[in-house]
């Protein structure tokens, strides 16, 4: 592993999930964490077994549900979709990854070189 | 804020679903693995590599379960199961020590419920009536004549609830009634009963409830009503079958038909609270017109008024009780009376306090030595285990896990302990509730109750933080590499480690000594009290209640009581027999006084003595010894001259010269001649000193009931029929009442001393056994560790004999450090409970001289048979061993 891939920041691989859902429908775990690795372009240090911790956390909070069922290559897989408080979760995760994100930026543009030195 | 109240639930739903799961996750795993190699493959990887590269994008499949496991379930649990099952095993494994342990904490959990149930019965728990907090005892301050000057008469009692300010009643009972004082008839043989007879508004001022019928009313105390009783909820059920249809019925007492009007209930026990070991069935309205003149015969209980404390209620008693009358038809009778005011509780509990916080104090310490007795035995274990522990920590257990671990050993062992320290509490409490022998207040009412429950709960966990963590940390801090380095029992692994044992031990055999001679103390000063002279000789004497016409003249009185006494004489085995009003240790009264005939005396310097009427022959049926003069005798008739007998300290004190015997003195203000000296009998109780006491002859006084005292050769049980039959013979209403050994009232009175000795006696016991196990274990230790340096020495030239002392030396040396240490705290332990003791100094010689030696032959034998192990030790085989 590369280590220029990105450590995952704790509750991002859940807003991560949320959204690939309510972007592609029912989803099983193994097309989530493809689904992920492809639209981050590889970035994402992501072991594809972790994705199941996130899955059933949201299963448990009610924001996804589970079932199982066939996958298009004929073989059974639990798939995963949003439930309706995960859509309205959603909404409010990424409103506020929104604004730390448009935090950091700034702090980031901070110009260096304090009064002290 | 509701989803994760959901996932809370979710994940302990998951926790009890975690195979089910398990199984659901493994299949999902599996798919997710076959799609990947699937697309793999398309791809144009070859198998092997498409299985390879699907493996290496999950990552590990285990890692993945157990962050599954940990997202969904309750992972603090989980290991909680884990470190359980692991406890279980390892203890299945060394079954010995389980139950060692276990046994020790059992009995140490138990005595220490026990002693909690007791305690928190006599001390902590309010009084069993309704806001007792508010009952107060009024009485004069103490003095040396008995109950009459503990009492006040009828018309000051009037006077005082009518006069003070602070109380919302007041209330009373008549303090002079004598066991047996009531006969049953109507129902077969006739029985004996005791009754009280208490204010008609008692029950009601203490806010007890009748369980059946109705309290006493204020019309049933007067004058000339219809005679009423209420029944002690026991004796209703054991004498009447709990008849529910008893109220309104009338009953024969005495030959008079009185009317039940109501059952009391269970929670209410008489003597319990106010006499101690003593049973009371039934209580009738005290008429008080009829005892205006009987002199101080109330006790006082007043109930407080809201918001007044007793301070303010003291001051306006200190005005009032100055105002009341002896007897309101006697105008130079006022102004006698004082008051002290001590809260009920105090009254029925406060001299019970030094002695149970000793007995707490003693648990404590047994408690104690349990804790570090199985710190050391972990100890042990964790020497052997150190390898296992060096394993995990090495496989990644963290620290806090395997101390976590070790806890939940201990907390496991001090559990099971508990459940059987519990059974064992329960059964010492239920036994302790049924000894209605032991003068203790409140100790029907001692069981294992939800306080008690949760105070076993806080002493299990206490423990087992206490004694765990010793181990624990030792353990959890060890060095790894040394711990897996070293290979075998040779090696110097232990040097730290043992110091840390011996510590622990010497703490316990000082524990032991200081509790060994807290024991050793209360024991001696038991041995004392039973040795008192007492002024009467208890052995061989027994005593019943006698049954007779109390409005007959006393002429013919006096002739059934001579009769009475001739024919119980004629009983084979009878040496001598005599009749008394009040026996000893037990009810008294005090009336009069008694002066010097000629002497002036200033008003109240003459002390009340206490008075006995009694026949000819009794101080020699008792034991009372006679010092001078001689005994009564059927001529000192009605109508011959007044004669008396005194007791040593009253001869000594009116006639300090020492010839009192035909004197002329001036008894409750008649002219009297004193005829004889007899013994300072020990009236009120066994340890306290003997106060004025005079014997009037039953020819010449009016006596308050009869006691035949009868001095035989023969045990009183086989003598009692015939006793009872002689009685029945002259008086067929004689009921069938206990012929009492006098040796039991005075074993009566010492049972309290001899309750606490008893305790601390064996947990003394326990603290040596739990010793000598400690010093066992760590000399046994060190020899199975020492074998090989044994070996050496011996093959050097070092005797068996060398061996055996070396051993014993180092086993006397553990000792005595802990003795000397222990005899320092004793001493100061000693002079906190100086109080309780009786005839002895705090730093009793005799006490602490033979602690050292029995101490010291505990750790001889708790260290020979290592010794003799070392002594065994063959060279060669040692040297060969590793």
């Amino acid at each position: 592993m590369s280590k220029e891939k990105l450590d995952l920041l704790q509750g991002t691989l859940d807003l991560m999930v949320l959204r690939t859902l309510a972007a592609m429908g029912p989803l099983h775990g193994y097309g989530l964490a493809r689904r992920i690795e492809q639209v981050s372009g590889d970035q994402v240090l992501l072991n594809q077994g972790t994705i199941y911790a996130s899955l059933v956390r949201l299963q448990q909070r009610g924001l996804i549900s589970a079932r199982w069922g066939t996958s298009e290559g004929g073989r059974r897989a639990k798939f995963y979709s949003l439930t309706r408080p995960g859509a309205k979760g959603l909404g409010e995760e990424a409103e506020n990854w929104q604004r730390l994100s448009a935090v950091i930026e700034r702090v980031l543009a901070l110009p260096e070189g304090g009064p002290s030195r | 804020m509701i989803e994760f109240i959901r996932e809370g639930l979710e994940r302990f739903r998951s926790f009890f679903k975690k195979r089910e799961l398990d199984s659901d996750f493994e299949n999902e795993v599996s798919s997710h693995l076959e799609m990947a190699v699937e697309e793999n493959l398309k791809r144009g990887m070859s198998a092997e590599e498409a299985r390879r590269q699907a493996l290496v994008s999950f990552g590990g499949v285990e890692q993945a379960k157990e962050l599954h496991r940990d997202a969904r379930g309750l992972p603090f649990l989980d290991s909680l199961r884990q470190d359980l099952r692991h406890t279980l095993r390892s203890l299945k494994r060394d079954r010995g020590f389980a139950l060692v342990a276990v046994l020790i904490l059992g009995v140490g959990i138990g005595a220490n419920t026990a002693v909690f149930s007791v305690v928190n019965t006599i001390l902590l728990r309010p009084l069993p009536f309704q806001d007792a907090q508010q009952l107060v005892w009024i009485a004069p301050p103490p003095t040396n004549c008995g109950f009459s000057c503990e009492t006040y008469s009828a018309d000051a009692f009037e006077e005082f609830q009518a006069q003070n300010q602070s109380f919302q009643d007041v209330a009373g009972y008549f303090a002079f009634s004598t066991e047996d004082n009531f006969r049953l008839s109507g129902r077969g043989e006739p029985v004996p009963a005791t009754g009280i007879l208490v204010s008609g508004n008692f029950f009601q001022v203490l806010g007890v409830q009748p369980s059946l019928g109705r309290l006493f009313a204020p019309d049933d105390a007067r004058k000339g009503s219809q005679p009423v009783a209420l029944l002690a909820n026991a004796y209703w059920k054991r004498q009447f079958d709990a008849d529910p249809a008893i109220v309104g019925k009338a009953i024969d007492l005495n030959g008079q038909p009185v009317t039940v009007v109501g059952v009391l209930p269970p929670s209410f026990d008489f003597g319990a609270v106010f006499s101690p070991g003593e049973k009371v069935d039934l209580f009738a309205p005290m008429i008080l017109d009829d005892a205006r003149e009987w002199g101080n015969i109330l006790t006082m209980i007043g109930r407080l008024k809201a918001g007044v404390g007793l301070a303010q209620a003291q001051a306006d008693v200190n005005l009032v009780m100055p105002q009341l009358y002896f007897n309101a038809k006697r105008p130079n009778s006022k102004g006698f009376y004082r008051a002290t005011l001590t809260p009920l509780k105090t009254y029925v509990t406060g001299r019970l306090r030094g002695p149970l916080m000793m007995l707490w104090c003693a648990v404590g310490a047994i408690l104690l030595i349990v804790c570090v007795n199985l710190s050391n035995l972990l100890l042990a274990r964790a020497a052997t285990r150190s390898k296992e522990f060096a394993l995990r920590s090495a496989l990644g257990a963290g620290r806090l896990r395997l101390l976590r671990q070790l806890l939940t050993e201990s907390l496991v062992l001090s559990t099971t302990g508990a459940v059987l320290g519990l059974g064992l509490a329960a059964a010492i409490t239920s036994f302790l509730a049924h000894q209605g022998a032991i003068a203790l207040p409140l100790l029907g009412d001692v069981r294992v109750d939800g306080t008690a429950l949760a105070w076993t709960v806080l002493v299990t966990v206490a423990v087992a933080v206490l004694f765990g963590v010793v181990p624990g940390l030792k353990v959890s801090a060890g060095n790894l590499h040394d711990s897996l380095k070293d290979a075998g029992p040779g090696m110097s692994e232990g040097r730290k480690h043992e110091r840390v044992r011996a510590a622990l031990v010497i703490s316990e055999v000082a524990l032991a000594c200081v509790l060994t001679v807290g024991a050793g103390l209360l024991l001696r000063s038991f041995l004392r009290v039973l040795d008192v002279d007492l002024g009467f000789q208890p052995a061989r004497s027994a005593a019943i209640k006698v049954d007779y016409d109390g409005r007959a003249k006393p002429e013919k009185r006096n002739a059934t009581f001579r009769e009475i006494l001739s024919h119980v004489e004629a009983i084979p085995g009878v040496e001598t027999a005599g009749m008394v009003d009040f026996l000893p240790l037990g009810r008294n009264r005090a009336w009069g006084d008694v002066r010097v005939k000629g002497k002036v005396y200033r008003p109240g310097e003459a002390p009340n003595p206490l008075v006995y009427v009694v026949t000819p022959g009794f101080f020699r049926a008792m034991g009372i010894r006679l010092l001078a003069g001689r005994d009564f005798s059927w001529d000192d008739g009605p109508n011959s001259r007044k004669v008396i007998i005194l007791n040593e300290a009253t001869a000594q004190a009116l006639w300090p010269d020492g010839n009192a015997v035909g004197r002329a003195a001036v008894a409750s203000g008649r002219d009297a001649t004193v005829i004889g000296v007899v013994s300072d009998v020990r009236e009120t109780s066994v340890e306290g000193s003997a106060g004025w006491q005079v014997y009037y002859p039953v020819t010449q006084e009016q006596p308050e009931g009869a006691k035949l005292v009868v001095r035989s050769k023969l045990p009183p049980q086989t003598l009692a029929p015939e006793v009872l039959r002689t009685l029945r013979d002259l008086n067929p209403n004689q009921p069938a009442a206990a012929f009492e050994p006098i040796q039991q009232i005075v074993d009566h009175a010492v049972s309290p001393r001899r309750f606490f000795m008893l305790l601390v006696t064996s947990f003394g016991l326990f603290g040596l056994i739990l010793a000598s196990l400690g010093i066992y274990g760590v000399i046994s230790y060190s020899v199975t560790r020492r074998r090989q340096e044994i070996g050496i020495r011996m093959a050097l030239g070092a005797s068996p004999s060398n061996v055996l002392l070396m051993v014993i030396r180092a086993t006397l040396r553990l000792a005595l450090a802990g003795i000397c240490l222990g005899v320092l705290v004793a001493l100061a332990v000693a002079r906190l409970i100086a109080s309780l003791l009786y005839g002895i100094a705090p730093a009793d010689p005799v006490t602490f001289a033979a602690t050292l030696i029995i101490l010291g032959c505990v750790a001889l034998a708790a260290g020979f048979l290592p010794a003799r192990r070392a002594a065994k030790v063959q060279p060669m085989s040692a040297l060969r061993a590793n």
